[in-house]
C-alpha cells in the first residue's frame, strides 16, 4: 500500500518534472504558458508508436528522430504563430489551446481512436526493500534526474545557458548586452518542446495508452505542477511535481472508483496555495510586469 | 393621439439620424428584426434548435467579453457559470418539484454565488495565474459533480428529463430571444464607456488598461473587480440553466474545459472587447460549426474550428465584426462621431473625411 504510493509517486513525479521543467524553462524565458505542451507530448508519442510499432524500426532510433521531430515543429509553430501575438496574455493562451486541440483532432482521423500502446523499454522487474519494482519506472526516475542535471548543467555552465537565463532576467538588458533575444527564445522553446517528447516515452503507458484526448489530464496536472511552484521557476517545479504525484498517489489509492478526483484534488492544492501564496512558493512578483 | 405621437417621436428621430446614417447600426436593427421574424421565415425542427441555442450562447459570451473583454479579469472557466446555473436549476427541480419559471431565477442567483464566492482567491493574481486558477474552479466542480451518487446529483450522466420552457418550439425561441435581447443590452449599457448615468463602464476599463492607476485614483477596484465577476455570473448562469431546461439535461459537460473555450473562441471570433462582436460571434461561427455536423465533414467539425480561430487571431486580432465595422464606418476626425466610409464629408459637423 505505502510501496505503491511510494512508487507511483516517484515515476508520476519525475514524468511531470520532466514535462514540468520544459514548461517552465518556456515560460521563465518567453512568458508564454504553453498549453499545447502535453499535446506535444502526445504527438512525440504517436511519432515513436507510428516509428517503432508501425514501421518497425528500434525504439532509440525512433525516440531520437521523435524528439528531435517535435522539438523543430514547436519551434516552427512558435516562430510561425506564437511570435506576432507574445505580447498578449490571453491570446497566446487561446492559440496554444487552440494548437493543442487541432493536433487531437489531427491524429484522431490519422490514428484511429482505440487505445495504442507504446513497447516498454525495459520489461523486467527488480526487487527493491522486498517489493517489486518495474525497470521500466527505475528508468523513468533515473532519466528524470539525468535530465535535472542536464538541464541545470547547460544552464550553469554554458554560454546559451548564461544567454537563456539573461532573457529570462530582463530580454531588454539581455538585448543591450548582445544576446540575440529571438534566437535564445527560439532555442528554448525547441529544448522545451524536445523535453516534452522526452516525457511522452514514458507518460503514455502510466495512463493507461495512447489516446487522442490523453494530453488533458496531465496539461491540467502539469499546470498546477508549475504554478504550485510559481510560474517560471525550475526548482519549483521539480518539487511541485513530486507534491503534485503525491496527491495524486493518495488520491488513486483512497479512491480507487473514482480516478477522476484525483485532478480535483491537485486542482484545489492549487488553489489552496494561490490563496496563501499569489505568486506560488518559488515564483517572483515583477512589478514591471503589471498588466 | 398627439401623445401616442410624441411617443415615438423620440425614437423614430433617433432612428432618423444616428441609425439609418450610419450602416454598423443599421445592420444590428436589420439583424435583431431578422432574429424577432425568424419564425415566420421557417419553423421547422433545426432552425429553430440552432438559433434558439444561438440565444443563449449569445448571453454566455456576452458575459465572458464583460468579465474578460471589459475588466480585464481573463477568465478561463466560464463554464463555471454556466454549470452552476444548470446544475442550481436542475438540482431545484431534481428534488423540489418547483416550475422552470421558479428554478431558473433561483439557479441564476445560486450560479452567481458560486462564482463571486470563487472569484475572491482571483482578485489578487496577476493575469495568467488568474487564467489558470479561474480554469481550476470548473474541472473541479465537474468532478464533485460526477462523484455524488446518481440518485442526489444525477452522477455521470447529469440530470434528464427537465420541464422544458415552454410548450412549442416558436414560444421556447421567443422566450430565449426575449431574454437574450433584454440581458444584452443590460450588460451594453453597463458596459458603455461613454454613458451618462452609470460608471461602470468606465471603471471596467480602467482596471482593465491600468489597475494600480485606476486603484491611485480612488477606485475601490477590489468591489468593482467583485462587481465584474457577479455581472458576468449572473448572465452565465441564466444562459445555463435555461440551456438546461431547453435540453431538458443538465450534464457533467456544460462544466467542461470546452464550454468554457467555446466562448473565448466566439468572442475572440466577433471581435473582443465589443458586445456586437460577441453577439455577431456565436451567430456565425456557433452556427456554422454546427451546421458542419450535418455535412460529410462533420469529423472535422472540431478541427475547421481550431483552424479559424488560429486564423483569427494571427490575421484579424481584432475580430471580425470589428474588421468589417471598420470597413464600413469612419469616424469624423473633428466631432468623432461615427460615418458611412463613403461619405466625403461628416454628416454632422460638414469635416472634410477624405
Amino acid at each position: 500500500m505505502i510501496e505503491r504510493i511510494i512508487v507511483l509517486t516517484l515515476v508520476k513525479g519525475s514524468t511531470y518534472a520532466i514535462l514540468a521543467s520544459g514548461l517552465a524553462l518556456i515560460y521563465g524565458v518567453g512568458r508564454i504558458v504553453n498549453l499545447a505542451h502535453t499535446a506535444f507530448m502526445m504527438l512525440a508519442a504517436y511519432g515513436i508508436w507510428y516509428f517503432a510499432v508501425s514501421s518497425g524500426w528500434g525504439m532509440i532510433e525512433s525516440i531520437a528522430v521523435t524528439v528531435i521531430g517535435t522539438g523543430l515543429l514547436g519551434l516552427l509553430i512558435y516562430r510561425f504563430l506564437i511570435n506576432r501575438i507574445r505580447e498578449h496574455h490571453a491570446a497566446v493562451l487561446l492559440m496554444t489551446i487552440a494548437i493543442g486541440m487541432a493536433i487531437q483532432e489531427i491524429i484522431a482521423p490519422l490514428f484511429g481512436s482505440t487505445p495504442l500502446n507504446i513497447p516498454l523499454l525495459m520489461k523486467g522487474t527488480t526487487m527493491i526493500l522486498g517489493s517489486p519494482v518495474r525497470d521500466q519506472y527505475l528508468l523513468t526516475l533515473g532519466v528524470a534526474t539525468g535530465f535535472v542535471i542536464l538541464l541545470w548543467l547547460l544552464l550553469s555552465k554554458t554560454k546559451l545557458g548564461i544567454g537563456i537565463r539573461a532573457v529570462a532576467q530582463d530580454p531588454e538588458v539581455a538585448n543591450l548586452m548582445g544576446v540575440s533575444v529571438s534566437r535564445i527564445l527560439m532555442i528554448t522553446v525547441g529544448i522545451g518542446t524536445a523535453m516534452a517528447a522526452v516525457a511522452g516515452i514514458f507518460l503514455p503507458p502510466l495512463e493507461g495508452g495512447l489516446v487522442n484526448y490523453m494530453w488533458l489530464p496531465p496539461l491540467t496536472m502539469v499546470l498546477v505542477v508549475i504554478i504550485i511552484g510559481g510560474l517560471g521557476s525550475l526548482k519549483g517545479a521539480y518539487i511541485a511535481s513530486f507534491f503534485v504525484a503525491l496527491i495524486e498517489g493518495l488520491a488513486v489509492t483512497g479512491f480507487p472508483t473514482h480516478g477522476y478526483l484525483s485532478n480535483a484534488f491537485a486542482m484545489l492544492a492549487m488553489v489552496i496555495v494561490l490563496v496563501v501564496r499569489p505568486q506560488g512558493m518559488f515564483g517572483t512578483m515583477f512589478e514591471e510586469e503589471r498588466l | 393621439m398627439s401623445d401616442l405621437l410624441g411617443l415615438f417621436r423620440r425614437p423614430l428621430r433617433d432612428f432618423r439620424w444616428s441609425v439609418l446614417p450610419v450602416p454598423g447600426r443599421l445592420l444590428a436593427v436589420i439583424f435583431f428584426v431578422f432574429l424577432f421574424v425568424f419564425p415566420l421565415i421557417t419553423s421547422r425542427g433545426y432552425p429553430m434548435y440552432l438559433m434558439t441555442v444561438a440565444a443563449l450562447f449569445t448571453i454566455f459570451a456576452v458575459s465572458w467579453d464583460v468579465l474578460s473583454g471589459y475588466s480585464g479579469q481573463v477568465s478561463f472557466g466560464h463554464a463555471l457559470f454556466f454549470g452552476a446555473g444548470a446544475y442550481g436549476s436542475a438540482l431545484l427541480y431534481m428534488h423540489l418539484g418547483w416550475p422552470p419559471g421558479v428554478t431558473i431565477i433561483l439557479g441564476t442567483l445560486i450560479g452567481t454565488g458560486i462564482g463571486v464566492l470563487t472569484c475572491f482567491p482571483a482578485l489578487r493574481l496577476r493575469p495568467p495565474y488568474l487564467s489558470l486558477l479561474t480554469m481550476a474552479f470548473p474541472i473541479i466542480l465537474e468532478r464533485i459533480v460526477r462523484s455524488i451518487p446518481k440518485d442526489l446529483a444525477g452522477g455521470n450522466y447529469g440530470i434528464r428529463r427537465l420541464p422544458e420552457l415552454a410548450g412549442s418550439p416558436v414560444e421556447t425561441y421567443y422566450i430565449c430571444l426575449v431574454v437574450m435581447v433584454i440581458s444584452v443590452l443590460i450588460m451594453w449599457k453597463l458596459t458603455d464607456a461613454g454613458s451618462k448615468y452609470v460608471r461602470t463602464g468606465l471603471i471596467f476599463h480602467a482596471i482593465r488598461e491600468d489597475e494600480i492607476a485606476a486603484r491611485a485614483t480612488g477606485i475601490n477596484t477590489i468591489r468593482y473587480k467583485i462587481l465584474a465577476f457577479a455581472i458576468a455570473g449572473v448572465f452565465a448562469s441564466l444562459a445555463g440553466a435555461m440551456y438546461a431546461h431547453y435540453q431538458s439535461l443538465a450534464s457533467p459537460a456544460n462544466f467542461s474545459l470546452l464550454q468554457s473555450f467555446l466562448a473565448i473562441i466566439w468572442v475572440v471570433f466577433g471581435g473582443i472587447v465589443s458586445i456586437y462582436g460577441a453577439v455577431v460571434g456565436v451567430y456565425t461561427l456557433y452556427v456554422i460549426t454546427d451546421f458542419i455536423r450535418l455535412t460529410p465533414a462533420a469529423q472535422y467539425q472540431m478541427l475547421i474550428m481550431t483552424v479559424i480561430i488560429i486564423l483569427i487571431l494571427l490575421f484579424m486580432p481584432e475580430g471580425i465584426a470589428v474588421w468589417i465595422r471598420d470597413k464600413l464606418e469612419r469616424e469624423c476626425p473633428r466631432c468623432k462621431l461615427s460615418n458611412a466610409a463613403w461619405r466625403k464629408e461628416c454628416r454632422a459637423c460638414s469635416a472634410n473625411l477624405r
